[in-house]
């Protein structure tokens, strides 16, 4: 039952991501744009804009322009970005993992936060602290993630300037990084000056993504937890004599997390797509200040590379909650 | 966790350890980080999209010589090329090379390099960009330290765009055993400095090239840190973590000017206009006439840029050569509504068009034709704003679909006539949206003209003709803002390019 579900998703997912390619392949082309007419200098002459066009295959037809690229994605090979001249994968693999890094990071970070503040809020429920965490929440909730950036870097970037503003690590620094997931890695390698770097660079940016995903979490936590501190089983352990610290988090918090987990599997596709912004805002040298540069470029083979990727990473990650709220969950368990 | 007096004293001294990792420091400047507002995408500044990019050039022109040096005032010098020019009749162009210089590898620089790099970007197969200039010569050869090249058809500034887009010259011998993929990889030139080390869309850190044939540069290390966000690029040199930025709102600008840092502004070759399409109501000269007539643009500069521009009223700046300060459109909002008059149009029964516009492409770009909207509806002009991205006005120029008005910017580092008036305003060029026939006829013998002065007069001709019947709306000129460390000596380049090798401690 389990696996024939698993196939049967993993088909779903192929079919998503032929979708999203032809779509994106399709969309890129036909919207107002040209990638010739950005490049093309004062005094090109019509012949010049021909033999540019034919350069970079942009004058046939876009069906065989979708079947040149197929062909290529069936051999790995992606296509060559028009303002880089480097290969597409090698482009977007290479920045894959500092965007990973920065949305687990921020993932961490929120749920740390969220969690922190769903299980202060509801062990102090009815207090005037409640009512300022719940305030705390609709703040954060309400300001996007670009202008916690800004607030940010106002705050520890200038008035207070302990952490970098931009960027993943200090230029001068000789990184002996043999793979592209640096903070992993300074770790791995014991490297903690490194580390120490990297984190100083990456928390502004996580945080800024982190807050109004913490938010979300807090409220759902919370509101579970209520929810649950009310059923019978709860009193039980009350009347059992354990303390309110125990029943909240041995017996509440088990049953009220599995909205919360759900949650943060869907929330964190939307926050690798909050990373475009951000990334942007920090100088962040990840996927997606690469996919502005792409878009105002009109790279167009740079945004099919990075949007399939994006989409590969989006259906993946559902993927993994759905089967991962399956395993957690006994009632879907066992059918 | 206790929140108390030593749980925040113990805070503090992680936040000030995590400081310590890098953070560079003000007082000494030993290397200086420049905090940039565009990225590099790639290291060949002869071919490809960023060849033609002009906010790149003052990075290319760190590592890589062009043929001529160009002065900070835009003026031609020798550089790569100690002597130039063309023979009696016209047919051959002849160059003089520079000897002693070095490659970043240590291998010479000879007259090889520069023949080679010229027929490179005239081989239409290389994807340059601007292979219709240098493709105007041809069988390129060299005899002793002078290059040789066969005039196929007559450019008058052939040799201006030895210092203008895609002039650059590339090691043969190293392109030719690195391919085009390894010298992405580790670039090589004969400029100031040398590429240590590159990570796409975050920094480039350079070294001085101490055998620099112009003398070495006062900063030894010298990190460019691709800043896109304006708000960001000040925080860095507000914080401390890096030295000089540019590109930022000139509110900005004056705030910190006069605090913690110092600043620089002035003229660059970078001007506002508004192309008019001879469509629609733009065939009738008086709604041309009087749209021009209506913009006070000096009120528009005070007020909207905070008295950064220069008011011109044709496409060349004074530091143009064609610049004729006798050319004056001015502001005459009576006049106006006196040509709408005798065409039928007056406040109560408007003219109407589209004006397109960017939004936040440049400064005020928005702002600015909101406020000429503004003034055209009180002399009897209703003009309804399109915002477009700056990639559909080059699909739209190209095609001969812009609106009947649309506000854009013209870059001309070269300063020379060709490519401003010529290119924007030369109907069968792409980028100009104005095709009529008595135009085309003022400015087609000039392309060829071979006696200078009768050309750059002939120019001058044209902006004048242009200016009276109103085909075109010159704006401004753009100022740039630099800000700078009080450490640092910044000399600004009228070509928009911060050149790292120009700053000096002071």
């Amino acid at each position: 039952m389990f696996w024939q579900k698993l196939i049967a998703r993993i088909g779903t997912t192929a079919v998503t991501l032929i979708g999203v390619a032809v779509i994106v392949f399709v969309v890129i082309r036909v919207v107002p744009g040209n990638p010739v007419a950005m490049m093309l200098p004062p005094g090109a002459t019509e012949a010049d804009v021909a033999r540019l066009t034919a350069l970079y295959g942009l004058d046939k037809s876009i069906p065989a322009q979708f079947l040149i690229w197929v062909q290529g994605v069936l051999h790995g090979d992606f296509g060559t970005s028009i303002t880089t001249r480097q290969p597409v994968l090698d482009l977007v693999l290479g920045r894959l993992p500092a965007t990973l890094e920065l949305s687990i990071m921020a993932l961490v970070m929120a749920v740390a936060i969220g969690g922190t503040a769903a299980l202060t809020g509801t062990r102090l429920r009815g207090t005037k602290a409640e009512g300022a965490i719940d305030v705390a929440n609709g703040m954060a909730l309400s300001v996007p993630d670009f202008l916690w950036g800004l607030a940010l870097i106002l705050l520890f970037g200038v008035l207070m300037p302990v952490f970098h503003i931009s960027g993943r690590v200090t230029p001068s620094l000789e990184l002996p990084f043999t793979t592209g997931f640096y903070l992993f890695e300074s770790l791995f390698r014991l490297r903690f000056d490194l580390w120490a770097d990297i984190v100083s660079h990456m928390l502004m940016p996580a945080l800024a993504l982190a807050i109004p995903l913490a938010a979300i979490i807090g409220q759902l936590l919370k509101q579970s937890l209520k929810e649950t501190m009310h059923l019978d089983y709860v009193t039980l352990s009350r009347t059992k004599g354990y303390g309110e610290n125990h029943v909240i988090t041995r017996e509440a918090l088990p049953n009220a997390i599995l909205p919360t987990l759900t949650l943060v599997g869907v929330q964190f596709t939307f926050l690798i797509g909050g990373t475009v912004i951000v990334e942007r805002l920090f100088s962040y040298e990840g996927l997606g200040n690469m996919a502005i540069d792409a878009v105002i470029n009109r790279d167009l083979p740079l945004i099919q590379g990075i949007v399939i990727l994006f989409a590969v990473i989006f259906t993946a990650v559902n993927l993994v909650v759905d089967l991962l709220y399956t395993v957690l969950n006994p009632r879907l368990r066992h059918g | 966790m206790n929140l108390n007096r030593r749980s925040l004293l113990k805070l503090s001294a992680a936040g000030a350890a995590l400081s310590l990792t890098g953070l560079p420091a003000l007082a000494a400047i030993d290397e200086l980080v420049i905090a940039y507002n565009v990225t590099l995408p790639s290291w060949d500044p002869t071919v490809g999209p960023s060849a033609v990019n002009p906010t790149i050039q003052g990075i290319y022109q760190s590592v890589f010589d062009q043929y001529i040096l160009q002065q900070p005032d835009l003026s031609p010098a020798p550089g790569l090329l100690t002597e130039w020019g063309w023979n009696d009749d016209r047919t051959q162009v002849w160059m003089t090379v520079r000897e002693g210089v070095k490659w970043h590898d240590g291998s010479d620089f000879t007259a090889e390099d520069v023949a080679w790099s010229l027929a490179r970007v005239a081989n239409p197969d290389t994807g340059s960009p601007i292979q219709f200039v240098w493709g105007t010569l041809k069988n390129h050869r060299v005899e002793g330290n002078k290059v040789i090249a066969d005039v196929a058809q007559f450019d008058p500034t052939i040799f201006k765009w030895m210092y203008f887009l895609t002039g650059y010259v590339l090691p043969k011998a190293y392109y030719e055993k690195v391919g085009a993929e390894g010298f992405e990889a580790a670039p090589i030139g004969t400029g100031p400095y040398m590429v240590e080390k590159f990570e796409r869309n975050a920094y480039v850190r350079l070294k001085a090239n101490e055998a620099y044939w112009g003398g070495a540069p006062e900063f030894k290390t010298v990190t460019i840190k691709f800043v896109t966000d304006s708000a960001a690029r000040v925080a860095e040199v507000e914080s401390g973590n890096a030295h000089v930025t540019l590109e930022m709102p000139y509110e900005e600008y004056d705030r910190l000017k006069n605090g913690p840092l110092a600043g620089v502004a002035t003229p660059v070759s970078d001007i506002g206009m508004i192309f008019l399409n001879d469509i629609d109501v733009m065939l009738d000269p008086n709604v041309r006439k009087a749209a021009a007539l209506a913009i006070d643009k000096q009120t528009i500069i005070d007020r909207l840029l905070s008295g950064y521009g220069v008011a011109i009223d044709t496409l060349q700046t004074p530091e143009y050569e064609a610049y004729d300060p006798s050319i004056k459109v001015g502001y005459d909002p009576e006049k106006a509504k006196e040509l709408l008059a005798a065409s039928g149009y007056s406040p109560e029964n408007p003219v109407k068009f589209k004006i397109q516009t960017t939004k936040g492409f440049k400064p005020k770009d928005y702002e600015m034709v909101q406020a000429i909207v503004g003034l055209w509806r009180k002399v009897g002009i209703e003009a309804e704003i399109e915002v477009y991205e700056i990639a559909k006005h080059y699909e739209l120029r190209a095609a001969d679909q812009l609106a009947p008005a649309a506000f854009y910017n013209w870059g001309n580092s070269v300063g020379d006539p060709t490519t401003s008036t010529g290119f924007a305003m030369f109907g069968p060029s792409p980028h100009s949206v104005w095709d009529g026939a008595d135009l085309i006829e003022k400015i087609a013998p000039l392309w060829g003209e071979a006696d200078e002065a009768k050309r750059i007069e002939g120019w001058k001709a044209v902006d004048r003709y242009i200016a009276e019947n109103a085909l075109v709306i010159p704006l401004l000129q753009y100022v740039q803002p630099i800000l700078h460390a009080p450490g640092v000596k910044v000399v600004p380049h009228a070509s928009g390019a911060l050149l790292p090798h120009l700053m000096t401690r002071g």
